[in-house]
């Protein structure tokens, strides 16, 4: 048999013919059924039938609590990556951000799910009866308070240049943690790393190659880059400052101390800004609050008005079905 | 549990697994959920309950819903009428997964198949220059071909073009 005439490897995803007289074009996306449009929740969870057993040992108000630092590292950055869509310089890096943004959005739910299956205390309450699932209740009705990105995720886009040194900084340390974290006794957070290291590559490549294009292209573009590199420097520094719950997971051998990543974050970068003339900003790192950061809850104004935006559509529906 | 009971079910297996190999994915129908490698495994439990793995290509792969609601509506269709779709996160997926026959496939539908995969064992070493592979024009065949972004319309797939006939193509990307 053929592989054309095979019936088990014809496509089942036939176009939908929008010259059929006898329904509208959009039935051929509708299938058998309509349940498509209407996802029971556990359809929709991300870990369906992933075993979510608690290592030995490990605390699982700890474990949750470090899940939300990387679930919303990776939120936040794709919220504001994907703020470019269809503003970007071009069609092409419109795509690329877009790419990048939903690939650390899968990160995030993944990783808000584990949170809320490790401790169901950290997600909000909502009425009864609602079909929020626990990993769209984390990401829309928490306060900024409770979010727990780093602050340099968070701070408002400038131009494309900021964006190319934020995506760099980020993905090199992020990508520097996932690695670590593929050897985590938590096999979801093992698993969710070997995925993310994958394409976290991707991203650095990406952003590696921006910047040497920016650093070597035109005056302005080199402007521009080291601007935006001096502007968020100040919170270079708090991507490794160690909180306490990730020393706590980190011992358990769950998680990553950050601070044990900064010196190869740092050998990358200057490979980078070598290739590129540009120096290592000197500016010092921006204070906390009372020794509260980013991880601690403690935001820029930013953080609030990006949830603004993100959360009020789900906010003004906690019933709503999607 | 009697040897006839275990030759039912692997039966029941086997025609469950005929079934879920031929569910394409909807974003590249020419391929095939078990061509794509997305397709873990196809077992029968308790009272002849389907459950049926399958693994995202990328973490945001946004594809997972609709091949999970395929597979159902397959199934069922195929008169499976307790069957379950779960999620298995590792090994994480690798482009060299896909089958020889996914690969001539994709080059039939104007696809550039993916080369071998990274190793990620190690440290991974930052790339600055524009990444290399050894890419062919799928239409004319032609080597003279450019990297256009390695991003494309979905999270797989890198957009090139060939200088020779001038027709943009996709590469699906090695991961």
């Amino acid at each position: 048999m053929t592989d054309a005439t095979d019936p088990a490897h014809a496509p089942s995803h036939p176009a939908p013919d929008p010259n059929d007289a006898h329904g509208s074009i959009f039935d051929g996306l509708l299938g058998t059924d309509s349940s498509q449009w209407a996802f029971g929740t556990d359809f929709e969870d991300p870990l369906a039938g992933v075993d979510t057993t608690i290592p030995e040992g490990v605390d699982p108000g700890d474990l949750a609590t470090y899940c939300l630092m990387l679930a919303d590292d990776a939120l936040i950055a794709s919220h504001r990556l994907s703020e470019w869509c269809s503003r970007a310089p071009d069609l092409e890096e419109d795509i690329a951000l877009a790419n990048v943004a939903l690939d650390l959005l899968g990160q995030a739910r993944l990783l808000l799910a584990r949170a809320a299956a490790a401790d169901p205390a950290v997600v909000p309450a909502l009425p009864d009866g609602s079909p929020v699932p626990p990993e769209d209740a984390l990401a829309f009705f928490r306060e900024a308070g409770e979010f727990r990105n780093v602050r340099l995720t968070e701070v408002a886009n400038g131009d494309f240049a900021h964006t190319i040194a934020r995506l760099l900084v980020l993905s090199c340390a992020r990508l520097a943690v996932l690695q670590r974290l593929t050897t985590s006794r938590d096999t979801v957070l093992a698993a969710v790393a070997a995925k993310g290291v994958k394409e976290l590559a991707y991203h650095r490549d990406y952003a590696g190659r921006w910047f040497l294009t920016l650093a070597r292209g035109t005056d302005e573009s080199r402007r521009r880059l080291v601007e935006a590199l001096d502007a968020l420097w100040p919170l270079y520094a708090e991507l490794f400052a160690t909180h306490p719950v990730e020393r706590s997971v980190a011992e358990a051998g769950v998680g990553v101390d950050p601070a044990t990543v900064a010196a190869e974050v740092d050998v990358v970068l200057e490979q980078v800004f070598a290739m590129s003339g540009v120096e290592r900003p000197g500016r010092a790192p921006l204070a906390g609050v009372q020794g509260r950061t980013g991880r601690d809850g403690l935001h820029t104004e930013a953080l609030s008005r990006l949830l603004a935006e993100m959360q009020v559509v789900a906010r003004a529906h906690p019933m709503g079905r999607w | 549990m009697t040897v006839e009971t275990l030759l039912d079910r692997e039966a029941l297996r086997e025609r469950a697994y005929a079934v879920a190999r031929g569910v394409t994915d909807p974003e590249m129908p020419m391929l095939t959920l078990e061509d794509l490698g997305v397709l873990r495994g196809v077992d029968v439990a308790g009272e002849g309950e389907v459950i049926v793995a399958i693994t995202p290509t990328y973490s945001g792969c946004p594809a997972m819903a609709t091949m999970r609601d395929d597979l159902v509506h397959r199934l069922t269709d195929a008169g499976f009428h307790d069957v379950r779709v779960k999620v298995e996160l590792a090994p994480a997926w690798s482009s060299d997964w896909i089958t020889e026959r996914g690969r001539r496939a994709l080059a039939e539908a104007g696809l550039s198949a993916p080369g071998p995969a990274p190793r990620h064992d190690g440290p991974i070493a930052l790339d600055l220059l524009p990444t290399r592979r050894a890419v062919g024009c799928p239409r004319c065949g032609s080597t003279a071909v450019e990297l256009t972004s390695e991003f494309g319309a979905t999270a797989c797939k890198a957009l090139y073009r060939c200088t020779d006939c001038l027709e943009p193509f996709e590469h699906v990307k090695e991961i």
